[in-house]
């Protein structure tokens, strides 16, 4: 039984997100393969053979990988798939994007955001926004999952894995990339920070958000993370949504400032070690998940937790 | 150029669903359905695409139970011109809805079709990506922007750390995310005129697609709950806890 997993990665360095899809692969009692397709992407490839567990890393260089585009890098892994019984992509927008396409090729399940690895063929996932979670057996012969990475720890570093080419597929030619405007940052990634932030739609506008919510990001080191609603408002953008329809987060601490905690929300932040919250309703859904609530301003209530930081 | 716009019939999004004692599922008999509001949104998409001139006509889909009429009867009200049901009592998953869809696809023939990136009831986040490999179409999913322009479409997607754009030839799949659109509110007149519209109802065999499911849930549980913690007093303690108790800072 072999499993291989698919990469993220920005063609130097690796993803995060790799190291817990290959935990959750050596999960499965399996030999661990990496696939890393990319366009100049030694550096990527030379550092996926370093995750301790990975027995062999393939790597496939093209230019049609060089944005990960979901028809080019599918069509890779399909030209691999016969030697592997499982097929493993992170659940980051990369990752969802490729997935159900190799899936839908080799004609079989997908099994979405496991959190779980029962067995070889058995996985916990949430559904209903984390309301509830399925226990599901795959019949298939091979299984194509990705991974919800808060329900798996990194893989550590110290493998000396062989990195072995593989001839890349030709470009579809159905769709090219255009551009991107990716947000830079100094802070620590949403997904992977130890510490985040969050504000919701208390905060009333964009430049309160970021006067508000900013230094107490800068004093603990923390990300900047978002409600819907806040998002939905204009108030931040899009990227910084925590919740079901957003990004899912596991850190040390989570510090909610003015967000009622709705459903969707809790969906996305409820496995964070340490939760704060901070707001004026004490009715606040909120405070059933929270271990420390306080209630109060969140005006007065952040920058005073800035200071005394 | 026609623009397919698969709907699904979920629980309602504001209702809590509560896990069966049992253990075989979620309980929801008698709670309200409504459309999944990724699909609200692409039909809207799909509409205003008509109302600028860029496509002909609007044909809503959807697959299941009789009941997703309803959920078909609402396309049309917010603009949809006609619609198929593909009715089963059969649990469907996502490569089935796949399977089910690009059989429409090679009938209907259309120039995009518009999805919803995931439905709020299985969170899984595949059909569209799926009909887009069975069909050998190009993909633009989690879309916040989509611009026709002759026989390409550039699609502005949500990436992980922001936007990205690609542009593809048509046919294509574009799936949504939230901040493509606001649906709008349908109106009365709407919902009148909506009852006139063509629904057309197929079975599965009729398109010659096998849809029994692939992957069995063994069981459905409660997630492990959180307990409330305390209130803390002020921003003082706060930190203290913080320091002290939890030592997390």
């Amino acid at each position: 039984m072999t499993a291989l997993v698919i990469a993220e990665h920005d063609n130097q360095s690796l993803k995060g997100a790799t190291l817990n899809t290959v935990t959750a692969a050596a999960q499965l009692g399996a030999d661990v393969h990496v696939l890393v397709a990319g366009h100049n992407a030694g550096a990527a490839a030379e550092a996926a053979s370093k995750i301790a567990g990975v027995a062999k890393v393939i790597h496939a260089e093209g230019e049609g990988f060089a944005h990960g585009l979901a028809e080019n890098v599918a069509a890779q892994v399909l030209a691999l798939a016969e030697g592997y019984s499982h097929i493993l992509f992170p659940a980051t927008a990369g990752g969802k994007n490729v997935a159900p396409r190799v899936a839908a090729r080799l004609d079989v399940a997908q099994i979405s955001d496991i959190t779980k690895v029962v067995s070889a063929d058995t996985f916990e996932r949430p559904i209903y926004a984390g309301n509830a979670i399925a226990t599901v057996q795959s019949a298939d012969a091979k299984k194509v999952i990705t991974v919800r990475t808060t329900g798996f720890d990194a893989a550590g570093q110290g493998g000396s894995a062989a990195v072995e080419a593989a001839a890349a597929i030709e470009a579809s030619g159905q769709s090219s990339y255009v551009g991107s405007e990716i947000a830079k940052s100094d802070r620590p990634e949403l997904t992977a920070a130890k510490i985040i932030v969050s504000g919701g739609r208390a905060l009333g506008s964009a430049e309160k958000f970021e006067e508000v919510m900013t230094p107490l990001a800068d004093k603990l080191g923390a990300a900047i993370g978002a409600s819907r609603a806040a998002v939905d408002a204009g108030y931040a953008p899009n990227d910084l949504q925590v919740g079901q329809t957003g990004k899912i987060v596991a850190p040390q601490l989570y510090i909610a400032a003015g967000i009622s905690g709705a459903i969707q929300h809790l969906a996305g932040m409820k496995d964070s070690k340490v939760i704060v919250a901070i707001n004026k309703d004490p009715e606040a859904p909120i405070f059933q998940v929270a271990d420390y609530g306080l209630e109060a301003d969140l005006f007065q209530a952040v920058p005073a937790l800035a200071a005394a930081l | 150029m026609k623009i397919l716009v698969p709907v699904k019939r979920v629980v309602d999004y504001n209702v809590k669903v509560r896990v069966k004692s049992d253990g075989s599922g979620v309980d929801i008999a008698n709670v309200k359905m409504s459309m999944n509001p990724f699909d609200e949104i692409a039909m809207e998409e799909a509409v205003r695409l008509k109302e600028k001139g860029v496509a002909t006509e609007v044909i809503a889909v959807s697959c299941g139970v009789t009941q997703c009429q309803e959920t078909l009867r609402t396309a049309m009200a917010i603009g949809a011109d006609r619609s198929i049901l593909v009715e089963t009592d059969v649990e469907l998953q996502p490569l089935a809805v796949a399977k089910l869809l690009k059989a429409l696809v090679d009938k209907e023939q259309p120039g995009l079709v518009i999805l919803g990136k995931q439905a709020i009831d299985d969170d899984a986040n595949q059909t569209g990506q799926m009909l887009a490999a069975l069909a050998e179409l190009p993909q633009g999913t989690f879309a916040s922007k989509v611009e026709v322009e002759g026989d390409k479409v550039k699609v502005t997607r949500e990436v992980d750390g922001g936007l990205e754009t690609v542009q593809l030839s048509l046919p294509a799949v574009v799936t949504t995310d939230l901040r493509l659109n606001e649906p709008r509110y349908v109106t009365l007149p709407n919902i009148m005129k909506a009852k006139k519209k063509p629904l057309e109802t197929l079975k599965p065999e009729e398109l010659g697609v096998d849809v029994s499911p692939r992957l069995k849930t063994l069981k459905v549980s409660e997630p492990a709950g959180r307990k409330a913690g305390v209130k803390v007093a002020d921003v003082a303690t706060l930190v203290d806890k913080l320091k002290n108790e939890a030592k997390v800072i």
